[in-house]
């Protein structure tokens, strides 16, 4: 009697698989805890839900696998049967077994023919041969070796189509099912379509933003701009629903662990930490298989077996501990092993069998990039091939796998005490800050993770500024080649009106694969926000572009792929060269003890800087464009309001208190103001300064303690004495905060 | 009686061309279109419809026949090919035709070349002859100079 109401089937499914994970979960905590009544009643109560549905529902075959498990369930929860691993072994396979079904009833709605004779008859036998009462207690770490588990074939992904509610792994067991009324099941393609409606929504919104703006219309624009707020927040929740906690890959984790562990005869605690942050569906999709491998690694390289780790003088288990975290608009998850670490000579020998590195290279390469070698295509150090890991592929196909999301990865080790992975990726891909340029008349979008500053040469500059290493084109940028690619060239384009631009250059500075290069381009337009649409499959194929987008005024334009661009440009392969040069010749940690300042001239010509990590963007507005507001100077900026404060004044008023009338000088009505936009207690804050003048590295090591208030010290900076502006003291003096309240009282208007 | 089958007509070249009426979503006039660079020369670039992005072939250059003279603007039929939204660009819209089964018949043997691929066959009409193309076949894109280049 197969179930004919698909209605009920699905949400069988739905619900079973949820079940089926926590069951995972909590067999492997009960093998650690086996006397735990709690969890043991809780897990064959899971087991009882789902014999019993799928008795009703008519799934013969589902019932009587679940009914043999149960079987056993009973006699462990009465205590006539003690936990081994043994038993844990097969009670796992057992919901593998559940799954498969499951998978089979989700394609063809029937249960499929697959045999499950064999695993009955071992939930049979453990329970006759292990019913007596005097049967050994089980010390899970004295235990021989499992047998061989049964034949599983893993379950398909099935669970994506549905979003979980949120992480309950905490909760007990017996919560489940009268907890629902807070969260409704709604599919993944409805999420889908009202991310795409809601973009639709957003661009719709700025075409009326910009046509009200021509229209001398008040209510017409007042209704826009309420439009406006609502689509602005509603896009905000709608991309929240999209979000999912990391846990929900993270909590397979706990099985992937034991099995390897017991596979390879190792004893691994697992720990998390930040279970509950929050990425992008399509994200946590991306990382899951990079992150179980990184795992399974950590378990089968990482952690040694217990003799050894007692001989070191560790605790026989070894422990593994996940990490997620929000650090600067991205997450990071580490994976740490209290292992052996990387064996950092034996790296190295393998890189020079391999060709990668010449013997001296590898003498003298400093130990993060040793480690980072195991990144590279068909680098594997383990001795023998195991089933889980040694094959040569892994490491740089989940490199391959984080970076194609935009995200990085990187390795750290101490010998003898375990490794670090750490992976970086962004909090979501559907909507990305990017920078919009021009090339040959054409937008381009280049995603602003990869953006390290902007460059412009006047076209005097640009004819003497960029020299050539053989013809290849480079820049002197802070006393280091950086070596640029057209875009023009790279993408084979010509001009549409066939119109040279001539003059100026604009240099775009992005980092690919961990390397700086300039991008030129013909324009820089400004930076944007932007949904991020995938290419369809004509187009798939070309690697310059990592998909496309619609600009502001309903235009397509594509998405560079920086990482493609660089590949196309060589730069990549080259730099690796070089990467590995300056490894060795040891110019690459130098640079990173420096610091990078903003080099400009106060108040008197002073020479002044700012370390560059206060700033967020510089801006030139015209004098025009500052407006009064109360007793504050502010301009309107990027549909928002910004307060400028005049560093001059503001440095002066410390001392006079003096109120001026006029923002800036008497006769400057008609000059351009350089301001340097500033996070400040979560506004952004202006600062005009009377000229920008660059942007340097320097270690500025020569000091000496500041003159007056609001400076941070002197120093010597590019062989002049400059003093370094302590942004915050300069804002704290100049009532900021009251401003807020303003801001809000003109929202509620 | 033989089965009716219905298809909207297009022109290019002065040729009549037809594809399924069930494989077209929609027949709009000129968008704008943005080129993509390093793409086969077949993909005449992406447009906006209404929020989806989708690609734009170039239907002349598929099929091989002479560019369109420089001021025409072409003709978007939007078609589903493999669940994706698909427009051929083409110089003029048709009617939609309602023709037998049995007036079809397959191309020549003298029709050669990579077009024979697309053009399933011509459907006898009154008056002319309705090339019937392969919707999927149409979109589909030879590997771009760029993967090539990347692979060798």
């Amino acid at each position: 009697m197969p179930a004919n109401d698909s209605d009920i089937v699905s949400e069988f499914l739905a619900e079973s698989y949820e079940n089926l994970d926590r069951l995972d979960r909590e067999l492997v905590s009960l093998e650690k805890d086996p006397q735990n009544r709690d969890s043991l009643a809780g897990v064959f109560r899971t087991i009882h839900t789902i014999k019993g549905t799928c008795g009703f529902l008519g799934f013969g075959k589902l019932e009587k696998v679940a009914h043999a498990g149960e079987n056993l369930l009973s006699l462990l929860r009465d205590g006539r049967l003690n936990l081994t691993p043994e038993i844990t072994t097969v009670l796992l396979g057992m919901v593998d077994a559940i799954r498969q079904i499951l998978a089979e009833i989700k394609t063809t709605g029937l249960e499929g023919d697959a045999d499950y004779s064999g695993l009955l008859e071992r939930l049979k036998l453990l329970q006759s041969s292990g019913a007596k009462p005097d049967a050994p207690p089980a010390s899970p770490s004295a235990a021989p070796p499992p047998p061989v588990a049964p034949p599983i074939i893993e379950a398909k992904e099935v669970e994506k189509a549905v979003i979980q509610p949120a992480a309950k792994s905490e909760a007990p067991p017996a919560a489940t099912g009268t907890a629902s009324s807070e969260t409704i099941r709604v599919g993944v393609n409805l999420l889908d379509n009202l991310m795409t409606l809601v973009g639709e929504l957003v661009l719709a919104r700025n075409q009326l933003l910009q046509y009200s703006n021509l229209v001398e219309n008040a209510s017409l624009q007042a209704v826009s701009q309420r439009l406006n707020l609502i689509a602005t927040e509603l896009q905000g929740e709608v991309m929240k629903t999209r979000m999912q906690p990391i846990g929900n890959i993270w909590n397979q984790f706990p099985r992937t662990v034991r099995d390897v562990a017991l596979g390879c005869g190792k004893e691994v605690a697992i720990e998390m930490e930040g279970k509950e942050t929050e990425l992008d569906k399509t994200i946590i999709e991306a990382i899951k298989d990079p992150l179980t491998h990184l795992v399974r690694n950590a378990v089968d390289h990482g952690i040694e077996l217990p003799e050894v780790r007692v001989k070191a003088g560790k605790p026989r288990t070894g422990r593994l501990l996940l990490r997620a975290f929000h650090q600067g608009g991205q997450v990071n998850i580490e994976i740490s092993d209290d292992g052996g670490g990387l064996n950092r000579d034996r790296i190295k020998q393998k890189a020079v069998e391999r060709g990668l590195l010449s013997p001296d290279q590898a003498a003298r390469m400093a130990d993060r990039e040793t480690y980072n070698l195991i990144f590279l295509p068909g680098f594997s150090t383990a001795e023998k091939v195991t089933n889980v890991s040694g094959r040569g592929v892994g490491m740089d196909v989940v490199k391959t796998n984080v970076e194609k999301i935009g995200g990085t990865v990187d390795v750290q080790s101490t010998p003898g005490h375990g490794s670090t992975v750490r992976v970086k990726i962004p909090l979501t891909l559907a909507i990305i800050p990017a920078l919009v340029v021009t090339c040959a008349g054409d937008r381009y979008a280049i995603p602003q993770v990869s953006l390290l500053e902007l460059v412009r040469l006047e076209a005097e500059q640009a004819k003497t500024k960029i020299e050539l290493v053989h013809g290849a084109p480079v820049y002197r940028l802070r006393e280091r080649l950086l070596p640029l690619a057209y875009l023009r060239h790279e993408l084979d384009v010509k001009p549409k009106d066939g119109a040279e631009a001539a003059g100026a250059i604009n240099i775009v500075v992005l980092q690919a694969d961990g390397r700086p290069f300039g991008l030129i381009v013909d324009t820089i337009n400004d930076t944007e926000e932007i949904v991020v649409k995938p290419l369809s499959k004509q187009i798939k194929g070309i690697k310059t572009f990592a998909g496309a987008s619609i600009m502001g005024d309903g235009s397509v334009a594509l998405i560079l792929d920086v990482l493609g661009v660089a590949q196309r440009a060589n730069i990549i392969g080259e730099t690796h060269d070089r990467e590995l040069e300056e490894a060795v010749t040891g110019t690459g940690p130098q640079v990173s003890q420096k610091s990078s300042f903003l080099l400009f001239t106060g108040p008197d010509e002073a020479h002044m800087a700012v370390p560059l990590d206060t700033l967020a963007r510089l801006e030139e507005i015209p004098a025009s464009q500052v407006e009064r507001s109360g007793t504050r100077w502010v301009a309107q900026y990027r549909g928002q309001i910004l307060p400028l404060v005049n560093l001059a004044f503001a440095l002066e008023e410390r001392r006079s208190r003096r109120r001026h009338k006029k923002f800036f000088a008497a006769g400057a009505e008609n000059a351009r103001l350089q301001i340097l936009v500033c996070n400040y207690k979560g506004q952004r804050v202006g600062v005009m300064v009377e000229q920008i003048v660059d942007i340097v590295e320097d270690s500025a090591e020569v000091r000496y303690p500041a003159s007056r208030a609001g400076v941070l010290y002197s120093a010597v900076v590019q062989g002049q004495v400059t003093e370094l502006i302590d942004i915050p003291a300069i804002l704290e003096g100049s009532g900021i905060e009251a401003f807020q309240d303003e801001r809000a009282a003109e929202v509620i208007q | 009686m033989a089965q009716k089958l219905q298809f909207c007509t297009f022109y290019l070249d002065g040729l009549l061309f037809g594809v399924k009426l069930t494989d077209v979503q929609e027949v709009i006039r000129f968008l704008e279109v943005t080129r993509v660079p390093l793409s086969s020369g077949v993909v005449s670039g992406l447009i906006n419809l209404r929020g989806q992005i989708v690609t734009a072939i170039d239907l002349r250059k598929r099929l091989d026949i002479a560019p369109r003279p420089g001021e025409a603007q072409p003709m978007n039929v939007v078609v589903r090919s493999e669940n994706c939204a698909v427009s051929l660009l083409v110089d003029q819209i048709g009617d939609v035709v309602e023709v037998e089964e049995d007036s079809f018949e397959p191309p020549p043997e003298t029709l050669r070349g990579m077009v024979r691929t697309v053009i399933l066959g011509v459907h006898k009409l009154d008056d002319r002859l309705l090339h019937v193309l392969d919707t999927e076949k149409a979109c589909q894109v030879a590997e771009t100079s760029e993967v090539a280049a990347i692979q060798t």
